[in-house]
């Protein structure tokens, strides 16, 4: 049980990063059409910017000031190359942000080096947020931050006590992943500005047929898109590993949210991420293959079928693949994909 | 086997909650020239993208010589004789004036997906492409790519792709849009000789333009058809007059056409 | 600019001189190019040329714009591989010669089922559902280990059977004649395709996919077949580098494979036929000598690619085709001094910020070995003062007067364009 609550709450802070990261790719390109290939690249500038600042500077303000930097560069590289690129059509916007994920990878590289960096926590977020502890006995019970010792241990051989800690940091995350979807979604209901963007979510040629296709508003919406990818950035830098393939590997994620999400809708995106967020995180810790799942039905196998590597694979090892066999299923069963209304 | 080109049969579109057409029945005579014609934002593309294929109706059927063509895509109602121009010019930009009318008549000549046959060894195609280039009169500009054209020669090039499969049922988007009169006049002249014998439905804001050349004119108004008659009836009908001509027929009598 | 260049025909010697030049080219170049590398990377180059030739009928030809070409090619050389090793096993009765087209069935075969699901987009989603499927492969061959070897890979011997008039594809030089072959097959049948209908309904559904429609096609048809077509000659590119090096591993589906058929495709040009081609040999030459001169290559190919995208979308064959239009009006003589003025500019800056980037890598890997660091036959200090400021200084000179010769250059050349546009005005109005 305390299982299923942890792995519960792991699936769902690592859904909401992905969030965090397919929101802004989502708002740029409903705003702008562009698919910034390089979106996970500002995520990683992020961890790294982080990473410098709280070596200086401690992390709060490094958790402010690292997106903010990043939204900078973001709106920077809009205003120098996006723009330029944008009378040829889509298809170069993208491959410009295609060659700017190889520049960011190979500059980042060149200042931090090949390996990864240790970007640790501030001390308030160290251990964990609280601790569950299942008394075989005296059932479930749960202690804010780590539980004492003494509390995880028994002398007594008929009594299991497993305690399952929850991580601040992940905890953490979770806030502030939440915390920007409140603020999101006031922005895109209550103001004017974010009644535009929703306009040009769902229809984006009659937004700019009302004169909102400004260029300082595609610069501010690029710059924000990316500062939020920065933020999410400082925090997945901080809770997880800060390494020069951190873009490669939440990169291709955020793509497949994107389309099973549905592109250009937010709520799609947020469906989309937080199932399969879920969905990995409790795949990853499964040991089960369909040998298993046999030998406990109490099946009997052929020699031959004992041997198939298919019949071996374990769960836990389908993992990785298992947010891309969803996007060939949506494209399959549902390609306007979970929530999407727009044909892409 | 019905005897209407072109038939709609209570036919509504809605877009949300938003109803854009609200129950239009037309039947179109083969080899007619109807105008369509209406005040902006009437539903007057939604109809024709209706009828094309672009997206189906909500309710209704519409009928191509007896089939029925909703709900279908594009390219088989393409296929099965009708072939429609568009209001923003829509051709094949980096493809010369040759190759876009040759691409034009390849599947009605029967060449379906094939890479076994070399392009130039198509003698029909060939010669259908350069008859098509005569007849829009675009032959100077044989090798000239699309884009390079002028607008003018742009639209005909539109026109020709749109006539080159040989569709029996033509539906032309405000064709004569953003030309100088004189190059209307040339236009609609070009427009009646590639059309002859077939059915014709074109949108229209140029009322010389619609008077000249239209057999029967339906007007659309709020997504429904308030007339579809000869023009001289139309002028005539005090519900069109309210609505939309009013002071327009005033403008093109005095004006002449 | 581009505008223009749509209109300039090629330059109009008969096809089969063209042809039997290129035949001959291959024919000749290891006779010219003797030593073991430049055989090896002329072997190399014709892997290549098929691989991007074959991404550029999605690219250029389709408008299909794909982040996972790798996928075919490297499918198409495990499932050779499987085949070699069958052969030399003895339960599969195959010469070598033919393996490249077991390497194209299969590439063929994975692009009839994973292509079904691919093309059901177009545009930016097509190219998403590309890395996803790539990604989802490259996974998979880390779960699948009797397919794909795991991380060792699979190997295999080219050498197998009896020899075929004393070709045993043991040295490099027959592998390359080899290739040479199916090189130049592959080619003459993938420009034979552009001279086909469904070649040019292809191009047709790149230009205006929508109207494509309204002339009787299925779009989606069309799209599906072009990246069957695709996946074969990619398959042929894979089983060929099969041969070539006898070993496969996961990484010939991976991500950066996939890149790297992108970003040298587009830099030869995806706009005409012969761009992949130039690609291709640039890709060869950028991965075998580049990647041995600096460790920053890919920042350097990362920001060439950037500045292609930006000012010359066409690819280096666009510029080289808007050169030739010039010379054809004879008006290179004007323009030349420009372009040197640009080239040493562009030089004394590339100087002076390679220097600058070869000391931090320096800094970054080899500290160890000291501070100095050699760089076009000068010795600098890495952790010099004066070493810094020389090269900043020496860029930001050639920056300013790299501007200088840029804004020479526009100039110039505007003024050389509106010059041929009234020329050939003047020859339309004659004939």
């Amino acid at each position: 049980m305390e299982f299923f609550i942890i792995s519960m709450l792991n699936g769902l802070s690592y859904g909401l990063l992905l969030f965090m990261l397919s929101s802004g790719l989502t708002l740029i390109f409903s705003m702008m059409g562009v698919l910034n290939f390089a979106h996970a690249s500002f995520y990683m500038i992020g961890a790294y910017f982080g990473y410098t600042l709280n070596q200086f500077l401690g992390f709060w303000p490094a958790l402010v000031l690292a997106p903010v930097l990043v939204g900078l560069l973001g709106a920077l590289f809009e205003r120098l190359s996006l723009r330029k690129v944008h009378v040829y059509g889509h298809v170069p916007e993208l491959l410009v942000t295609f060659g700017l994920s190889y520049v960011v990878l190979e500059l980042v590289q060149l200042v931090w080096g090949r390996t990864a960096v240790e970007f640790v926590p501030p001390e308030m977020l160290r251990g964990p947020a609280f601790t569950l502890v299942t008394h075989s006995q005296q059932g479930m019970d749960w202690v804010l931050g780590a539980a004492p010792a003494a509390m995880c241990q028994t002398a007594d051989a008929a009594v299991r006590i497993v305690c399952s800690p929850f991580p601040a940091t992940r905890a953490f995350m979770m806030v502030i992943a939440l915390l920007m979807l409140v603020s999101l979604w006031l922005l895109l209901t209550r103001t004017r500005i974010g009644l535009v963007i929703q306009a040009s979510l769902t229809h984006p040629d009659m937004a700019q047929a009302l004169g909102h296709n400004v260029p300082r508003v595609l610069m501010l919406v690029f710059g924000a898109g990316t500062g939020l990818a920065g933020l999410a950035g400082v925090i997945g830098g901080s809770t997880f590993v800060t390494e020069p393939s951190m873009a490669a590997t939440v990169g291709s994620v955020i793509f497949v949210v994107v389309v099973v999400g549905g592109m250009g809708s937010l709520s799609g995106a947020f469906l989309a991420s937080v199932l399969i967020g879920v969905i990995q995180t409790f795949a990853v810790a499964i040991d089960y293959s369909f040998l298993t799942l046999a030998r406990d039905m109490g099946w009997t196998l052929s020699a031959a079928a004992q041997e198939n590597t298919l019949a071996k694979l374990t769960v836990s090892q389908v993992a990785p693949i298992l947010p891309y066999l969803f996007l060939v299923l949506i494209l399959i069963v549902r390609p306007k994909g979970l929530l999407g209304t727009r044909e892409g | 086997m019905s005897d209407y080109a072109l038939e709609l049969r209570g036919v509504t579109k809605k877009f949300g909650k938003t109803e854009i057409i609200r129950g239009v029945d037309l039947q179109v005579r083969p080899g007619e020239r109807v105008a369509v014609i209406g005040p902006n934002g009437a539903g007057k593309s939604t109809l024709f993208n209706l009828i094309s294929g672009r997206f189906g109706p909500t309710s209704g059927e519409i009928l191509l010589a007896g089939q029925r063509i909703d709900h279908r895509k594009p390219f088989e109602i393409n296929r099965m004789g009708l072939s429609r121009s568009f209001q923003i010019t829509n051709i094949f930009p980096k493809l010369s004036v040759f190759e876009n009318l040759r691409c034009a008549v390849l599947w009605s000549l029967g060449y379906r997906y094939t890479f076994l046959k070399f392009l130039s060894g198509l003698k029909d195609a060939n010669e259908r492409a350069e008859q098509l280039m005569e007849m829009i009169r675009l032959d100077k500009k044989r090798d000239t790519l699309a884009m390079n054209l002028t607008y003018a020669e742009q639209r005909a090039l539109e026109i020709g792709i749109t006539i080159a499969g040989g569709a029996q049922v033509i539906l032309l988007d405000e064709p004569t849009a953003g030309m100088s009169k004189s190059e209307t006049q040339r236009f609609i002249h070009l427009i009646r000789e590639v059309t002859e014998g077939r059915t014709l439905l074109t949108v229209e804001h140029d009322m010389g333009v619609v008077f000249g050349l239209a057999d029967r004119i339906a007007v659309v108004v709020y997504g429904e058809v308030i007339a579809f008659d000869t023009p001289e009836a139309v002028r005539a009908n005090p519900k069109v007059q309210e609505a939309y001509l009013g002071s327009v027929i005033a403008e093109s009598q005095a004006g002449g056409h | 600019m581009s505008q223009a260049v749509y209109r300039f025909k090629p330059i109009n010697v008969g096809r089969w001189v063209i042809w039997s030049l290129f035949a001959l080219l291959m024919l000749v170049a290891p006779l010219l190019f003797t030593s073991n590398l430049s055989v090896t990377m002329l072997a190399q180059m014709g892997i290549a040329i098929i691989a991007c030739l074959s991404y550029n009928i999605l690219l250029g030809q389709g408008g299909m714009l794909s982040f996972g070409h790798a996928v075919y090619t490297g499918l198409g050389a495990y499932v050779a591989m499987h085949a070699l090793n069958a052969a030399t096993a003895g339960t599969l009765a195959i010469p070598v010669s033919l393996l490249p087209l077991v390497g194209g069935v299969a590439g063929m075969g994975f692009a009839v089922l994973l292509g079904y699901v691919t093309t059901r987009k177009s545009g930016t989603p097509f190219a998403m559902i590309t890395l996803g499927v790539a990604e989802l492969v490259f996974a998979m061959s880390l779960m699948f280990s009797e397919f794909f070897g795991g991380e060792a890979g699979i190997s295999g011997n080219r050498v197998v059977g009896q020899p075929f008039f004393g070709i045993t594809y043991g040295p490099q030089i027959q592998v390359y004649y080899l290739i040479a072959v199916y090189t130049f097959v592959s080619v003459a049948a993938m420009y034979a395709l552009t001279q086909t209908p469904l070649g040019r309904i292809l191009n047709a559904v790149r230009d205006n996919p929508e109207r494509v429609e309204f002339i009787g096609y299925n779009t989606q048809r069309v799209r599906y077949l072009a990246f069957i077509i695709a996946g074969f000659f990619a398959g042929i590119s894979g089983g060929l580098a099969t041969i070539n090096f006898e070993i496969v591993t996961a990484e010939v589906v991976g991500a950066a494979r996939s890149g790297g058929y992108l970003l040298f495709t587009f830099l030869g040009g995806a706009t005409f036929f012969f761009g992949p081609i130039i690609g291709g040999i640039l890709m060869v030459i950028a991965f075998v000598l580049l990647s041995e001169l600096t460790k920053a290559w890919l920042l350097y190919l990362g920001l060439i690619f950037l500045f292609m995208v930006m000012y010359a979308p066409g690819g280096i064959a666009s510029l080289i085709m808007m050169n030739l239009r010039v010379a054809k009006y004879g008006k290179l003589r004007q323009i030349w001094t420009s372009y040197l003025g640009l080239g040493l500019t562009a030089l004394v800056m590339l100087a002076g910020a390679g220097a600058m980037i070869e000391m931090v890598y320096h800094l970054q890997l080899n500290s160890a070995l000291g501070d100095q660091v050699r760089f076009m036959g000068m010795t600098l200090n890495a952790r010099g003062l004066d070493s810094w400021f020389g090269a900043a200084f020496v860029m930001l000179t050639g920056l300013g007067l790299f501007e200088l010769a840029r804004r020479q250059y526009v100039h110039e050349w505007g003024e050389i364009q509106e010059e041929i546009e009234k020329e050939i005005k003047r020859r339309e109005m004659t004939v």
